[in-house]
């Protein structure tokens, strides 16, 4: 009964690869004279952006918070009347924490949605995934998240820090501190690994020494061998670039082994609010971090940002640095809009140098020709209440530097 | 010294944690040959049952407490009912049981991210269990891992015990032996095998429990330990516990000091040469049960 006739499966065949065909078709719809480019669709009285966040997998917990942040942000300009008199019109796509998936919807928004440009990606792999579809079809990507640096690609808006405005301020406050000796523990994938050679080049410039550094594959819980030997190497400080669960399992294992916030502090590069509340207060209160906004960052533009999202997603969900920076790079995309007078993607990208906005960091200005932002370092002490605090912060929005051009001890990297 | 005096304590305490998610399936893979997939969500369920008990009973020593048996009434029910309206269809075909346990065990993650949502629910721990007790100079032990330590010991005396000395360890002893003369001696087969899967499941949500003090609670926690579950038992020896006790050990042992000299990744790379070695050389596993039956 259940075996197919011969005959019934190669009609089966046939009609799927008809609807291959099909789409095939479908997708070249978009495709378009101008020199390899893609124009966006902006007749009508919208014009569509692209939204591409994991809605689904390992990074949903984090990349569905970006998203609302960012639709946040289209709704408050709709509401104010729009770019340039035209409505903005998201059309969101799941990436489900799948590098090939974020390049194939990537395509998509540009090609068949002929999007305006794309906010979104959370990770550096899905980044470096989605980026030769970008500057083939010379389509724009605003990308909010902190990252490890070493990259400029003309058609990507970095929202979020590059290392010299998050890693080396961590550093610089760890020394200001008088701490002489510190142990490095991350992830094993990309950031964490540039990361700590960054790290490392500083600390030899800085005389700082690197007692040892360990890492553990993603999702890994069980740390008790590396907690012992942070243990034993008498570190003075730890630089935890850990992602995801590892994080949960890494402090609980700290805490247990009698190592405290002030006996020896553990700076964090990708712990915010959101994960915080995933790991629990009782373990990580005293703790520090390196970002670029806190929920409790103080000025008019933070409050009104704080309090309209409340509104919207709950009284309980705190807002982080990441989404922050989301929300941040769709007015900023809607000034170099309006100061370009137009969608034109080479147009908007030559109107971005200087182009400035009162985000809830403070003011925030574009470096065109590194197409980062200006943002203000802050290293911040987890109360608690769950809620970050500032410690320390650079005094002012600090200049992007990718390749980090500007430090003489970074000269071997890159 | 004292840094590896700690490893060694690591070592124990790893192999502590490997040993009690890997008991229940010592008993329901071990045992009854069922490659249960989803074990890793009872593993899973436990864990919840404790986060879900310390919304009602807000003192963190006693909500653990209280969770323990709960957590295996819960997954327990968990895995008879699995038992009851899927596997024991599918005895005589092991493939197809682990797929449909796979489904199950999908299901049951996207469940509870439904139930739960998506990010990591935390559970407070007692105060003393997030403490250490120093032994001397730089050495301590870490007092969740001491409880674990306990728990694993105090499960396998008493499923030791149980499966000895109680009728109903006999049944299982004898139906794990000879299934059918089992049957002809008039031992309810169907009966026994639920109830062995109830107490073979109930143990992974007690591991549930006790996973709560070390590392994160979601959806994918079952997913993430369910290999190492699956390997103990495979080297251990297919039919007996003190196969899976023993190796339980010696891989803690071992990951925890090759890790020391070298790293997570390589250490994890070693102990499954080793294990892939050891298969080579004894694919039977540590300890067989030697049987005069058939199958």
């Amino acid at each position: 009964m259940l075996r197919f006739p011969r005959r019934r499966l190669a009609a089966g065949a046939v009609a799927l690869a008809a609807a291959l065909a099909v789409s095939a078709c479908g997708s070249k719809t978009g495709e378009n004279d101008t020199a390899g480019g893609v124009t966006a669709d902006t007749s009508g009285d919208t014009v569509k952006v692209g939204l591409l966040n994991s809605l689904s997998g390992t990074m949903a917990i984090s990349e569905v918070t970006v998203r609302d942040a960012i639709m946040l942000a289209v709704e408050e300009i709709n509401a104010a009347g729009g770019v340039l008199g035209k409505k903005i019109a998201p059309v969101g796509e799941d990436g489900a924490s799948d590098w090939p998936t974020f390049a194939e919807k990537a395509e998509k928004l540009i090609k068949v949605d002929r999007v305006a440009a794309v906010f979104g990606c959370w990770t550096s792999a899905s980044r470096k995934a989605v980026k030769p579809v970008f500057e083939e079809n010379k389509a724009l990507l605003f990308y909010p998240v902190q990252y490890e640096g070493l990259e400029q690609s003309p058609y990507i808006f970095y929202t979020g820090a590059t290392t010299n405005q998050q890693i080396v301020p961590g550093l610089d406050y760890l020394k200001a501190q008088g701490k002489k000796s510190v142990y490095l523990v991350g992830s094993d994938y990309v950031f964490p690994r540039t990361a700590n050679k960054i790290i490392k080049a500083y600390a030899e410039a800085n005389g700082l020494t690197v007692l040892g550094e360990d890492y553990a594959p993603l999702g890994s819980t069980e740390f008790g061998t590396i907690v012992n030997k942070v243990k034993a190497s008498k570190a003075e400080a730890v630089f935890n670039t850990l992602n995801g669960d590892s994080n949960v399992a890494f402090f609980k294992e700290y805490k247990s082994a009698g190592l405290t916030a002030a006996s020896m502090p553990v700076v964090s590069v990708s712990i915010a609010e959101e994960e915080v509340k995933s790991i629990g207060t009782q373990y990580l209160a005293g703790q520090l971090t390196a970002w670029n906004y806190y929920q409790t960052t103080t000025g008019a533009a933070n409050d009104k940002f704080v309090k309209a999202y409340k509104a919207k997603f709950g009284a309980d969900k705190p807002t982080s640095d990441p989404m922050e920076a989301a929300y941040v790079s769709v007015y900023l995309w809607k000034a170099m809009v309006e100061k370009a007078g137009s969608f034109d993607v080479e147009k908007v990208k030559g109107a971005s140098d200087g182009v400035t906005f009162e985000a809830p960091e403070g003011l925030v200005t574009i470096d065109g020709a590194t197409q980062h932002i200006h943002k203000t370092a802050r290293i911040g002490k987890i109360g608690d209440d769950g809620l970050i605090t500032e410690v320390w912060n650079s005094g002012g929005p600090v200049k992007p530097d990718p390749y980090l051009k500007g430090y003489t001890w970074a000269t071997g990297l890159s | 010294m004292t840094v590896i005096l700690g490893q060694l304590f690591t070592g124990v305490s790893i192999g502590a944690v490997l040993l009690l998610i890997a008991l229940g399936l010592a008993l329901t893979f071990g045992q009854m040959n069922v490659i249960n997939m989803a074990h890793g969500e009872f593993i899973m369920a436990g864990a919840y049952t404790t986060y879900v008990l310390q919304q009602t009973i807000t003192d963190a020593g006693l909500s653990l407490l209280v969770a323990l048996p709960i957590a295996f009434a819960v997954a327990g029910a968990m895995g008879v009912l699995l038992e009851w309206a899927l596997i024991r269809r599918l005895y005589t075909r092991p493939l197809d049981t682990l797929l449909v346990t796979w489904g199950v065990s999908l299901m049951l993650q996207q469940l509870a991210r439904d139930v739960f949502g998506a990010p990591n629910v935390q559970t407070a721990a007692p105060d003393i269990l997030t403490e250490s007790t120093s032994l001397g100079a730089d050495l301590s032990i870490a007092n969740s891992r001491l409880f674990i330590l306990g728990l694993v010991v105090l499960a396998v005396a008493a499923l030791t015990a149980a499966l000895k000395f109680t009728p109903l360890g006999r049944r299982i002893r004898a139906v794990v032996q000879n299934r059918d003369l089992a049957a002809v001696s008039g031992i309810p087969t169907g009966r026994v095998d639920r109830l062995t899967f109830f107490i073979g499941s109930g143990l992974a949500g007690v591991a549930g429990v006790a996973l709560t003090l070390l590392g994160p609670i979601g959806p994918t926690m079952g997913t993430n330990i369910i290999i190492d579950a699956f390997l103990v038992v495979v080297v251990g020896g297919i039919g007996q516990l003190k196969g899976s006790v023993i190796v339980a050990f010696v891989l803690g042992m071992l990951q925890a000091m090759v890790e020391y000299l070298t790293t997570l990744s390589v250490a994890k790379v070693i102990v499954f040469i080793a294990i892939v070695a050891f298969l080579q050389w004894r694919p039977q596993g540590l300890f067989t049960l030697r049987t005069r039956s058939l199958a």
